[in-house]
């Protein structure tokens, strides 16, 4: 019981980086815009927002911190790709060559520090119920903070006027333009969200996951977080259950390397890496073809004509 | 007032040379920009940075052997990037190639087979990453998923690979614990060019294969395909042009140049397998592509820059104590305006004055 519980607590600062930057490119997909400078924006995230929050000895300014830098990542890719009209595809790479280098620059001075972890929630009396106290009632506020954001995303999209707008401009730009939205306009807005979104996911692995910076330290979550979103169809419901599971393989994993089992390390901490292409292929292909559920004007150019 | 871009009635052929350069000279002003706010002498740097390789002949023959991985890598994913499919797990299949070929120097090692041995590696070496390469590319087109996202998480799953295999069964029980193989053979090893240099002959493998992405680009029919399907795919299914096909094709080749670049890495100046053999070459290879426009002269010329910026480096933070990190910086800033440049091959920027009419604006 007492593993289970561990288990559980463990998945779930496993999955919330995972969380929240899979929300915010689900955003920017559904505005028709790929983004893949996640992993990035994530690490700039994760290098300011332990910069912050060293310097100040806060977690709430090191989340601001890395909120920001991944927001003027994003700010980057967007006059590239909305602005200048340049290949997402392309440009995404360049903006994650560009946030691991930069990060790196930014985190060495910070490498071998610690900080204070996030402060968890804590009520009397719930908190300390057996099993169910610690998991529903003691987490970290980015762990709710990711829920509300999925909830608050769902209701944006389906909810909502412009969540309707954003539908279309990821859909069918020209028609959206041609009813007199401004495409390029909302797309920004959806980009720089996604950018947000990264950079909070980011700070959350020095915050909160472990209490220090290393250099390279998302390892990956950033494109685990862009296949999250096609696990998830761009459904934001489904997104929940996509990070937790990938939260699972990660913690499993490392439990199964500290009971050692006689498996290779190597091999173990290649699972996530395995399970992203396993999942991919299958969810491509029960589906029939990758782009079903995708926004149909996922990462094409959109030059409004005046 | 308002910019605004204008698609121009055809592609600029000023552009499309002007705009590599255009994309140098603003790395440039950057460069010096972000050197003066860490407090060094902007033009001192750059002078290390640039010019001070370029200035003895050790240095010319160090970005000769980082540049030979770099336009061989680059070349096969030029072909890619041209027929539109993005393999960017260019880093895995230089991994794994460097793992495939080591196997046969590993397991000979020490029993002089004879001159075979180094030919037989370079085969393997390709072999393996062109496997590699293929599962993204069976993935994309049995199942259609993403070769973008594939191709990279096989790029962290052969590191790991690599990194058991040197701690584990092909460690060097000589090796006083570090993870390396034993140092290859005499006949494992690639020849040098220039005695007492780093020069190898992969340096002129990766001539051959520049002259090869000539041939194929220029004057072939699956040159012309791989073009079609990526500029025009609608014309292209019109024509009859297999696109699945083309994927298979495309990683095969670009995941054999990288294994190839990956085998010839640690046969020529590692000497052994180890973890870290590759400063990011499958990454730093995607942009060396895109700043030679997907040409395979551009390519060199690009490549020879790129490894440029990693002497430099070097160089810099021996003499100035500039951290390493900034090359990388340098690097994702270089395709940043790289890309931007490109813009204007297709469009021209415009003013846009709120109260003018536009109709007779048009071109």
């Amino acid at each position: 019981m007492q593993l289970a519980e561990a288990i559980i607590l463990a998945v779930l600062t496993a999955s919330t980086p995972l969380l929240l930057a899979a929300a915010g490119e689900l955003v920017a997909e559904r505005a028709g815009v790929l983004n893949l400078g996640v992993e990035g924006m994530m690490i700039m995230g994760a290098a300011c927002g332990f910069a912050g929050a060293y310097m100040t000895g806060s977690t709430f300014v090191g989340a601001l911190c890395g909120l920001a830098a991944g927001t003027a990542l994003s700010l980057l890719f967007a006059m590239l790709t909305l602005g200048l009209a340049v290949n997402q595809v392309a440009t995404g790479l360049a903006l994650t060559i560009f946030g691991v280098g930069l990060s790196g620059l930014i985190g060495a001075g910070f490498v071998g520090e610690k900080i204070v972890a996030a402060p968890q929630l804590h009520l009397p009396g719930l908190t300390d119920l057996p099993f169910f106290g610690r998991i529903l009632f003691g987490q970290d506020a980015f762990v709710y903070l990711s829920l509300a954001l999925i909830y608050g995303i769902w209701w944006f999209i389906y909810g909502t006027r412009w969540g309707l707008v954003t539908r279309a401009v990821g859909d069918n730009p020209a028609s959206a333009h041609a009813l007199g939205y401004p495409v390029l306009t909302i797309r920004t807005f959806a980009v720089l969200f996604g950018g947000a979104c990264a950079g909070l996911g980011g700070a959350y692995l020095p915050l909160a996951y472990t209490p220090f910076f290393i250099p390279g330290m998302t390892a990956g979550r950033g494109w685990i977080a862009i296949a999250l979103v096609v696990f998830a169809s761009w459904l934001p419901g489904r997104l929940v259950a996509g990070a937790y599971l990938f939260g699972a393989v990660t913690i499993l994993q490392l439990h199964a390397q500290g009971a050692g089992l006689g498996i290779p390390s190597q091999l173990m901490s290649s699972l996530p890496y395995l399970a992203t292409v396993v999942v991919l292929v299958v969810i491509s292909g029960v589906r029939g073809t990758a782009r079903s559920g995708a926004p149909a004007s996922l990462g094409l150019v959109f030059v409004p004509d005046r | 007032m308002w910019l605004v871009l204008e698609r121009r009635a055809e592609r600029s052929a000023l552009m499309a040379i002007a705009s590599p350069l255009i994309a140098i000279g603003l790395t440039l002003v950057t460069m010096t920009v972000l050197f003066a706010l860490i407090g060094k002498n902007p033009f001192a740097a750059l002078w290390v940075y640039f010019i001070d390789p370029l200035t003895d002949a050790y240095s010319l023959q160090e970005i000769a052997v980082k540049a030979t991985p770099l336009v061989m890598i680059a070349l096969g994913l030029s072909l890619c990037y041209l027929a539109n499919v993005w393999n960017i797990g260019a880093e895995g299949q230089f991994l794994i190639g460097a793992v495939t070929g080591s196997w046969l120097a590993v397991k000979t090692n020490g029993t002089d087979p004879g001159q075979w041995v180094l030919p037989a590696m370079l085969v393997l070496g390709a072999l393996g990453g062109a496997l590699y390469a293929l599962i993204p590319a069976v993935c994309k087109t049995k199942f259609g998923a993403s070769e973008i996202l594939t191709s990279l998480m096989l790029v962290y799953v052969a590191d790991l690979f690599l990194d058991y295999l040197v701690r584990g069964p092909w460690r060097d029980p000589k090796g006083y614990n570090f993870p390396t193989t034993p140092d290859f053979d005499p006949v494992a090893t690639v020849p040098i060019l220039i005695e007492g240099s780093r020069l190898h002959a992969g340096a002129l493998i990766a001539l051959i294969v520049v002259v090869a992405a000539m041939l194929l680009l220029g004057r072939t029919i699956k040159g012309f395909e791989i073009k079609v399907v990526g500029s025009a795919p609608r014309a292209a299914r019109f024509a009859g042009f297999n696109a699945d096909q083309l994927v298979i094709l495309t990683f095969l080749v670009s995941g054999a140049l990288a294994g190839l670049a990956g085998i010839i890495e640690v046969a020529g100046p590692v000497g052994n397998l180890r973890p870290n053999i590759s400063p990011g070459y499958g990454f730093t290879a995607i942009i060396v592509a895109f700043l030679g426009r997907l040409h395979p002269i551009g390519i060199l010329l690009a490549g020879l820059f790129l490894a440029l910026t990693f002497i430099g480096g070097e160089q810099a933070q021996i003499s100035m104590r500039i951290p390493l990190d900034l090359t990388k910086v340098f690097q994702g800033i270089l395709l940043f305006f790289v890309l931007a440049s490109d813009s204007l091959v297709l469009y021209r920027i415009r003013l846009m004055r709120p109260h003018r009419k536009t109709a007779h604006a048009t071109s």
